[in-house]
């Protein structure tokens, strides 16, 4: 952070310059084999044991085009509004690198298999459209691991090692248009953006789109301009390996942009690294030795050519996409904007939905997500539907609630029981013996007994003084281990003492 | 019982499954020619007898225990070592591969086993296949059996040399540009280039994809059609590979060779009898191969293929470009030789002295013309340009084939010319290729047929067929060659 005291405020940044952001994504299908060959694409193998001759680009192989990966990219360019193309071919993108098994990849060029889309999203409450230039379908690099430099780059290394278990997986990438006038709202609208094409992917049940895993990875492009003045020149960020990162990445450039420029210099066009520890981005390789990868399209594979009554077909079957999804639900829950937007933050619309399936009220399904189950997500540092409870449980939960078996205070007990893997919520409190104490006979011996145990309280209640009989009750809800609704135990204690 | 290696495959085949000889013994008798003639030769760059042995033992059990056997059955074949086999050194005549055995087979060789023939072994070639003449091998030269002074053709000259010099009765070789028809010419062999997508490409080392294609040589048009009907047909693991029926080619060699053409039109192109530098030897040869095919009873069609004089330059062009990116992948990392990997160079470094110390001068040339001609603001004027020729030339050969069944040339310029005489000027060399490159270009099927001598030395008669019509070729070739002698070099 030692840079922070020579960085403008951002508040100062959006005042004197406008950012132009634009999003390449990366996004692993989850076929089952890889793009060219039958190899699993399973995650977390042993390293090269996910491997053939033709992910290997051994002497000699041959691709072959996996259909389920063509059909699932064309899925997503439907569900981002784009114009599939009718004829297409892939094309050999030239460059040597030790994880890349041909030392070009098997990519698309000046003809994707998608263009022309965009995709809306939600912030603040504003609707800002993202316009999408392209889709295209290509194959995943081999990770390698660089020993023994400083950087662990390739550069200084003493060893090499390659895992080429990921190469050949289908990737499919996605690209904005550059996207302008977001002002101070560029941080968020990129987090939008990832966040909605993320929720769009996994509706479509192409990919799991795990940042954490690699299966959706993004390259931030920013630039700032004075207003008025031409767009600036960008730079690209990469390693930018979470929501919460695409936000950051996009505020820290903002700053260290403006400062450079700030200081008379100028910006180069070049690749960063963000730090997830510094919350900021440092220089990678320059572009000015521009890589020239002498595209030329790839001849040993034939031309992609979608028969439009088929890609109609696809289209008319793609599921309910989440924006439209998520207004429909705002619209049945009859809930504001602002509520609609608090429950799509806590990522729990879906256990919402979920919760009023198994029959929760829509109220009580928010209450309970939103608040306390919330909370405990958050004490963890876990995401909501990472805890372990179902929404089936939280709906008989407050089925419980509903029908007087238990107070809300007890709810909150039972929650924990289930976290803690007790079993589900009717059979904890009966396990427990939680249940409220509605038998008036045994309240009333309670009641008694409290009566006999404080004479001077129950004197004073006699006299009409029924604040008084905050005292009695406390000694009742203790007896019975806080199973009794207090609103009958202070009704029995003033008719017993009137 | 005759020396088996002057049987032809068609007869070789009937004599094993007569009994009369059994497929142990010829396999012996090839591999003892080699042994005999192979110093001097120098076609074969690994010979695999025990292999050879246990697959013409099988062929024998088979036999004895009554199971029917394929037309090829325990005849011996030689591959080009371009095609991987597994367990079985495979080198591409590069030291880029010296000592690589790949772990799977070719289609074309997994076919060749599946009908039961015996390989005896793999066979030398342009490193990469780039080349005219075998010179370019990093093992040293084949040499031609009609004069060792002179180069058997390239690439695939190694192949063409073993079946000339009756080492193996069949070959199979590539042909990219020529690389199958030119190497049969100059040693009086039959060599064919089936249709591209018509034999699998998988398990070629690839040289240029769009054009490279498997095919057979032989001593006559029958033997090479039974080799042909063995390797081709759709291969799901090739792309590019054609879904369609095997043409009848070896009914068409039969139906050749009763001699009768009459109702065939053959084509005979102005622009190549316009084109200079063919030996005069090879142009007489051609005219009366020409003369004869018209005493069959065919049809000659004097037509013009406007835009054939474009082809050579067209196909320096794509074939660089393509080989640029597909020998990318040899950088020593995965296999294949790893040069300078000593401590102190980085990994790129030893990639860049892998490169340097692997690649002969030919691969080199070719890697740096097709880097130029694919880079940023060139692609459009080279290989953009170059692709429109592609597409030129087809619409000839459409128009062309409107005409006539089938179009005839001499095979190349040149016969047999002496080891040296030519790689101190490449476009010398690339000549060779002249006749042959229109059909790769349009991925129709050719074949070259013996017509002769010229100064001693074979001439070949090219005949082309439109796509998938392989049949004709044979046909054409059979008639042809019931009017020839057998030619046999003097070893
Ligand atoms: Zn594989």
């Amino acid at each position: 952070m030692m840079s922070t005291s020579t960085l403008p405020s951002y508040d100062d940044v959006v005042s004197r310059y406008e950012p132009v952001i634009g999003l390449e994504t990366h996004v692993e299908l989850g076929t089952r084999t890889k793009m060219f060959c039958g190899c699993s694409t399973e995650f977390g193998g042993e390293p090269n044991t996910q491997v053939c001759p033709v992910c290997l680009g051994l002497p000699g192989s041959l691709p072959v085009a996996n259909a389920a990966a063509i059909e699932a990219t064309i899925r997503i360019g439907l569900a981002l509004n784009c114009t599939i193309a009718e004829w297409c071919r892939f094309a050999r993108k030239n460059y040597f690198y030790p994880d890349m098994p041909k030392n070009f990849q098997t990519s698309q060029y000046d003809e994707p298999l998608c263009e022309n889309g965009y995709l809306d999203v939600e912030v603040n409450g504003e609707t800002v459209r993202i316009e999408i230039e392209r889709v295209h379908l290509e194959e995943d690099t081999g990770k390698s691991l660089h020993v023994g430099g400083a950087t662990g780059r390739i550069h200084g290394a003493t060893e090499s090692l390659v895992d080429y278990n990921r190469a050949g997986i289908p990737l499919v990438e996605i690209v904005t248009k550059p996207v302008p006038g977001t002002g101070v709202l560029a941080p968020e609208v990129a987090r939008a953006y990832v966040t909605e094409l993320r929720d769009v992917i996994r509706s479509l049940g192409v990919s799991d789109v795990r940042m954490e895993q690699g299966s959706l990875r993004c390259d931030v492009n920013l630039s700032l301009n004075k207003p008025g003045e031409e767009w600036g020149t960008r730079s690209e960020t990469k390693n930018v390996n979470s929501l919460r990162s695409v936000e950051r990445s996009v505020r820290s450039e903002m700053l260290r942009q403006a400062s450079v420029l700030d200081a008379g210099g100028s910006i180069l066009q070049e690749t960063r690294h963000f730090h997830e520890d510094t919350g900021e981005t440092t220089s990678g390789r320059s572009k000015e030795t521009a890589t020239d990868y002498r595209y030329f399209p790839e001849p040993d594979l034939t031309p992609m050519a979608p028969d439009p009554a088929w890609v109609a077909e696809l289209k008319a079957a793609l599921p309910e996409l989440p924006r439209v999804r998520r207004l429909r639900l705002q619209a049945d829950w009859g809930i504001s904007d602002f509520e609609m937007a608090s429950v799509v933050n806590a990522g729990a619309v879906e256990l919402i939905e979920a919760t009023i399936a198994a029959g929760g009220s829509s109220e009580a399904a928010r209450k309970w997500w939103l608040g306390e189950l919330s909370r405990r997500a958050n004490e963890s540092g876990v995401e909501l539907g990472e805890l372990a409870i179902t929404p089936a449980q939280v709906a008989e939960l407050q089925s419980l609630v509903d029908g007087g078996k238990i107070t809300d205070k007890i709810a909150r007990t039972v929650i924990e029981a289930v976290l803690a893997g007790e079993g589900d919520p009717a059979a904890i409190v009966s396990a427990r013996g939680l249940e409220v104490v509605s038998d008036t006979g045994a309240l009333t011996a309670a009641v008694d007994e409290a009566i006999a145990a404080n004479p001077d309280v129950a004197e004073k209640i006699r006299g009409g003084n029924h604040a008084a009989a905050g005292v009695l009750i406390g000694a009742v809800m203790k007896a019975t281990k806080g199973q009794a609704d207090a609103k009958t135990v202070r009704e029995l204690v003033i008719a017993r003492l009137s | 019982m005759t020396d088996v290696t002057n049987l032809t495959a068609a007869e070789l085949a009937g004599v094993i499954a007569s009994g009369e000889a059994s497929a142990a013994e010829v396999a012996e008798a090839f591999l003892g020619r080699i042994e005999a003639e192979d110093g001097a030769i120098n076609a074969f760059l690994h010979v695999d007898a025990e292999g050879a042995r246990a697959a013409a033992r099988a062929v024998d059990e088979a036999r004895a225990a009554g199971r029917e056997l394929g037309p090829l059955a325990g005849v011996p074949v030689a591959v080009k070592d371009i095609m991987t086999t597994k367990g079985v050194p495979t080198t591409a005549a590069s030291k880029m591969l010296e000592g690589w055995k790949p772990p799977y087979d070719a289609t074309v060789v997994e076919r060749l086993k599946a009908a039961g023939t015996v390989m005896l072994g793999k066979t030398n070639m342009d490193e990469f296949a780039m080349g005219s003449s075998t010179e370019y091998s990093a093992y040293g030269p084949t040499r031609n059996p009609w004069d060792l002074s002179r180069i058997p053709g390239g690439s695939s000259g190694g192949s063409s040399a073993a079946v000339a010099s009756r080492m193996a009765p069949l070959s199979l070789g590539t042909d990219t540009g020529g690389s199958i028809r030119q190497p049969g010419a100059v040693t009086g062999t039959v060599g064919a280039k089936p249709t591209y997508g018509g034999t699998s490409r998988y398990g070629l080392i690839a040289f240029s994809s769009s054009l490279d294609t498997p095919g057979p040589f032989a001593r006559n048009v029958l033997d090479a059609a039974l080799l042909h009907e063995v390797i081709a047909g759709h291969d799901r693991r090739d792309s590019t590979s054609i879904p369609q029926p095997v043409p009848p080619v070896v009914a068409a060699a039969r139906q050749g060779a009763t001699g009768d053409l009459t109702g065939m039109r053959v084509g005979v192109v102005r622009e190549f009898d316009e084109a200079e530098g063919a030996e005069p030897g090879v142009i007489a040869a051609y005219k009366q191969a020409v003369e004869t095919l018209g005493k069959l009873g065919a049809e000659v069609v004097e037509l013009s293929c406007p835009h054939f004089p474009y082809a050579l330059p067209a196909y320096y062009l794509i074939a660089p470009s393509e080989c640029s990116s597909n020998l990318a992948r040899f950088d020593g990392v995965r296999y294949g030789v790893r040069t300078g990997d000593d401590g102190h160079n980085s990994l790129e470094e030893v990639m860049a002295l892998t490169r340097e110390a692997g690649f002969g001068p030919e691969v080199k040339r070719r890697i740096i013309l097709g880097t130029y001609a694919l880079s940023a603001g060139y692609v459009d004027e080279y290989y953009g340009k170059a692709q429109k020729v592609k597409t030129l030339i087809t619409r000839d050969f459409t128009a062309a084939f409107e005409q006539v069944d089938v179009l005839v040339s001499p095979t190349t310029p040149f016969t047999a010319f002496e080891i040296g005489s030519r790689t101190e000027d490449p476009v010398q060399m690339y000549l060779a290729d002249l006749y042959t490159i229109p059909s790769n270009l349009y991925g129709g099927p050719a074949i070259s047929v013996p017509c002769g001598l010229s100064d001693g030395l074979p001439v070949g008669l090219q005949i082309m067929a439109p796509t998938m019509r392989d049949d004709l070729m044979y046909r054409v070739g059979a008639a042809f060659e019931t009017t020839q002698t057998p030619l046999v070099p003097q070893r």
